[in-house]
């Protein structure tokens, strides 16, 4: 059988030890009417067959090449190097480090790690990392609650509608008070958010660039969150931090996103990687694990689980949270993918995305009746445009040139039918964008 | 050993981007633009190899050498499995390329994938249909609540409290709780849940009862049936954490022993790596008065054989992941079910249980067995005899890592007193196991003899024992001036 060492023999040799004649000995706790009679699962296959059945399924996807979809998940290059580094089974074949003497490589990892992440958002602290962007929005929102002792909560919409459709389930049994701010022209409604900001409230949720790709200044937000003792929650996209202001520049309180960019294939949906961080005073608030540094018994430099007072196998349902594992190896590769990189590296990558999509703008706004939906916004490296007609339709008739061109906004906002988000990466080339114009042209002069 | 940020040399690069083919800048108004880069290291390719297969080396994986973690299911990962989720029509598919209108047709391999995983899984656990968003067994357990409360509120129930047994991981608790509902736990009798002390405990402001079965000692509960049946006398469900399932894979099924919804931890009884700690990915079934309450989207098999994506599920708790869940980790399992088929699934099982019971009575004469019976998938000792020579639980562990062990799951369960829980799992051959006994039969020999000897372990690791009272109250979680 496959992957199971122990030979007929060895097995009779080790039932004859336990004192049973047979494996079924081993199951006579289980009464007899709850037992399987008859499985309906399929014989199995020897490696060959299933490499050739799911190569096959495989091939029946379509990874668009000529692909400009993001909202929140972008296509970037993979460098072999960090495939290398993050196949290494000494990593992945391992469980949580319970036992830091023998997991100090997991452990320095996700000090570094947090390190990283410190250092792209200049904030003080980050855990080891959360499932993904949407649980780490939430696991934010129950962290500024626990601070505050605050229960209103304030989302604006030009937040991820995939994340805030995820804060809903989450939230719906928790009598929160959730308020969705109506953005304007492409950017949190300043009046409206002042308005709703209370000192019942216990955080404002924003996000830069927001899912509309508009660049924003959230030093005011912090500022007008602060006036009534709630706090800022910035969800960002790390590969946009080579060039843009930091949260913690701005003064948010809480920094989370969806570290996917960092080396992770889009994947159909996972594995991602959720990061959060946070200021010093409120470390012990966070939710996850965490590593530390400290010291041996000889003086030497190790690594740690700690701050555990505050998780689930400790603290059972008075936990911060009920997460119990973290993306360790999604948190490894956002490192590895950084180390790569580099402090020249980031920004250099965080240009060429800003370059690309600033031609693709331009190239799609000379197509006759498409438009920049906010034109006078700032874009790092994703828009929107508006289309004459429904983009809907225009998807489907670019899907047939072997192009897909974006999200189209009436998903999520019933008055943007014609709206079409656009995303660039280094990936896309030049020829790419020209194609992905021409052929926008000629579906809507047709 | 340096941290990466300590070997940064000014100006030396690895990864270059492609340059910009286009003649744009990417303008962005300096106002928005950070001053300093941020202070990422500076390395070659081969510093930041080098310096992960150094830390590589401070890791003991599973395919370093026996890693008995009781409760955690440290089985063989096959490497095949890694190989088909690098298949560039998995790897690069958007996940929002089938809400795109006629994007369904371009999935349909990814959606055959979660559509046969949902049969699967639904087959083995003996439920109506499984939702594969959770993203790990803690969020499935979170789902699973969820779905209990949307049950509940839309039959216009009362229900405030979630029954959870004192051997519960801590996540069935943690989970009932960031749900909105009270915790009440339910002391074991003989190492299970007893029928009179949940009868004891049954109201009807009772939601539902989380269960482990097998349970955290490895016992397997024959009144199983008697508990779900008094919890569904006051409308209540029952829910099992099928953390254990990998003890009973293909002998007997959660859906038969009358539980109402399920969470698969897919790295456990399916395989999947566990990456150090993630990620994972917590599949959750239910039965069918469930089914119209399980996360948005499911996938729809139409009458031509074309999948599709459900979204308009008036009753559903809605997203509980951003799309379809751990994508990734969902494949690998597929193909492991795939390559073992209904005998090797029932393999399994038994293999698991006999290395368990194997490893039970060989070391049953040197250590205190609490519980003794037949087991299932992992056996718990206590250390209570060494410890009373002054060599408790912890030390035991760690003098196994001197011997090249990784050890096991130590004061887990909370309810026996120096707990050590032991799961060898059915990829171990009986070599293993052998020397595994030999040196815990050493250990317990020296606890007598000479206990001093076992002091001040482990003395063979890269670090010896780690001051984790000073990591709390001072604590260094990042390294943030390279001056430091």
């Amino acid at each position: 059988m496959p992957f199971i060492a122990n030979t007929d023999a060895q097995q009779r040799e080790m039932l004859a030890a336990v004192g049973a004649q047979d494996m079924e000995d081993l199951f006579a706790d289980i009464p007899p009417e709850m037992r399987c009679k008859n499985l309906d699962i399929p014989p199995g296959l020897t490696e060959q067959e299933v490499r050739r059945k799911l190569a096959r399924l495989a091939d029946h996807n379509v990874p668009n090449e000529i692909g400009f979809l993001g909202g929140g998940y972008y296509d970037h290059f993979i460098p072999a190097a960090l495939e290398a580094i993050v196949s290494r089974s000494e990593f992945y074949t391992a469980y949580t480090p319970y036992q830091p003497e023998v997991s100090q490589g997991a452990l320095q990892a996700i000090y570094e790690y947090q390190s990283a992440i410190c250092r792209l958002t200049d904030m003080d602290v980050s855990n080891a990392s959360l499932y993904d962007g949407g649980t780490a929005v939430f696991e934010a929102i129950m962290m500024a609650m626990r601070i505050t002792g605050r229960e209103r909560i304030l989302i604006d919409d030009s937040v991820s509608p995939i994340h805030r459709k995820m804060v809903r389930s989450y939230t719906r049994n928790l009598g929160i008070e959730l308020i969705e701010t109506v953005s304007t022209n492409g950017l949190p409604d300043r009046n409206a958010i002042t308005k709703e900001l209370n000192d019942q409230t216990a955080a404002l949720i924003v996000q830069n660039p927001n899912f509309f790709g508009c660049i924003d200044d959230l030093t005011d937000l912090a500022e007008a969150a602060h006036r009534q003792g709630a706090l800022l929650i910035a969800s960002v996209y790390p590969v946009s931090l080579g060039i843009l202001k930091s949260p913690g520049q701005m003064g948010a309180d809480i920094v989370v996103g969806e570290g996917q960019s960092l080396g992770m294939p889009v994947s159909f949906g996972g594995p991602y990687l959720g990061f959060m961080a946070t200021r010093q005073k409120h470390a012990r608030k966070m939710p996850g694990r965490i590593a530390g540094r400290t010291v041996d018994d000889q003086g030497r430099q190790g690594f740690v689980l700690t701050l555990q007072a505050r998780e689930q196998h400790i603290r059972r349902e008075k936990a911060t949270s009920n997460i119990c594992t973290n993306q360790a190896l999604c948190a490894l590769t956002a490192l590895v993918y950084l180390s790569l990189l580099g402090k020249k590296g980031l920004p250099e990558l965080a240009h060429v995305c800003a370059a690309k999509a600033e031609y693709a703008m331009e190239r799609l706004r000379q197509v006759p009746g498409v438009t920049l939906c906010y034109p006078d916004r700032w874009y790092f490296n994703e828009f929107v445009v508006r289309l004459p007609i429904n983009a809907e339709k225009v998807i489907r008739g670019l899907f047939h040139r072997g192009i897909a061109a974006g999200f189209p906004l009436g998903h999520y906002w019933s008055e943007m039918d014609n709206c079409l988000l656009v995303a660039v990466t280094e990936k896309r080339t030049k020829a790419d964008i020209d194609f992905l114009a021409h052929a926008l042209e000629v579906i809507l002069c047709s | 050993m340096q941290l990466i940020y300590e070997k940064s040399v000014p100006g030396r690069r690895a990864v270059r981007t492609v340059a910009s083919d286009v003649d744009t800048e990417g303008r962005i108004k300096s106002s928005l633009l950070r001053d300093t880069p941020a202070e990422l290291p500076e390395l070659s390719e081969l510093d930041v190899v080098r310096h992960f297969t150094r830390l590589s080396q401070r890791n003991f994986g599973l395919d370093s050498a026996f890693y008995p973690l009781g409760s955690c299911t440290m089985k063989y990962n096959p490497k095949f499995t890694e190989r088909v989720a690098h298949y560039p029509g998995f790897a690069y598919l958007h996940p929002l390329l089938p809400q795109l209108p006629g994007g369904e047709m371009l999935v349909q391999g990814a959606l055959a994938v979660l559509y046969q995983m949902d049969r699967l899984l639904s087959e083995i656990c003996g439920m109506a249909a499984f939702t594969m968003q959770p993203l790990a067994g803690s969020h499935g357990e979170l789902t699973g609540v969820m779905l209990m409360a949307a049950y509940h509120r839309d039959k216009g129930n009362h229900k405030t409290t979630i029954l959870i047994p004192d051997s519960a991981h801590g996540t069935n608790p943690a989970s009932a709780a960031i749900a909105g509902y009270k915790v009440q736990t339910i002391p074991s009798k003989d190492g299970i849940m007893d029928v009179e002390a949940l009868h004891a405990a049954l109201n009807d402001e009772v939601a539902g009862i989380m269960l482990t079965s097998p349970n955290t000692l490895g016992l397997f509960n024959p009144q199983i049936k008697e508990l779900t049946d008094l919890i569904h006398s006051v409308d209540g469900l029952a829910y099992y954490d099928g953390a254990n399932l990998n003890a009973v894979v293909g002998k007997c099924r959660p859906g038969d022993m009358g539980f109402d919804i399920v969470h698969v931890n897919l790295h456990k009884t399916f395989a999947t790596p566990h990456g150090s700690g993630g990620p994972g990915a917590g599949p959750v079934g239910v039965v069918e008065k469930l089914r119209d309450y399980l996360p948005t989207s499911v996938v729809h098999e139409g009458p031509d054989g074309s999948l599709s994506l459900d979204y308009d599920r008036p009753k559903s708790i809605g997203y509980v992941a951003p799309f379809y869940g751990n994508f990734g980790i969902v494949l690998r399992a597929y193909a492991y079910i795939l390559r073992l088929g209904k005998e090797g699934l029932i393999r399994v099982s038994e293999n698991a249980v006999l290395n368990a019971n194997y490893i039970m009575r060989k070391l049953q004469p040197y250590y205190h067995l609490p519980y003794d019976r037949v087991c299932k998938h992992e056996c718990v000792f206590s250390a209570e005899r060494q410890a009373r020579k002054g060599v408790n639980a912890m030390m035991i562990a760690k003098a196994l890592l001197d011997r090249g062990f990784h050890a096991p799951t130590v004061y887990f369960p909370l309810i026996v007193p120096e707990a050590m829980m032991i799961e060898p799992t059915e990829t171990e051959s009986k070599e293993t196991l052998d020397d595994f006994i030999d040196a815990m039969i050493e250990i317990a020999e020296l606890a007598e003899s000479d206990p001093e000897a076992l002091k001040g372990s482990p003395k063979t690791t890269v670090v010896s024992h780690l001051d984790e009272v000073r990591a709390a109250r001072q604590p260094d979680l990042a390294f943030l001036t390279d001056t430091e």
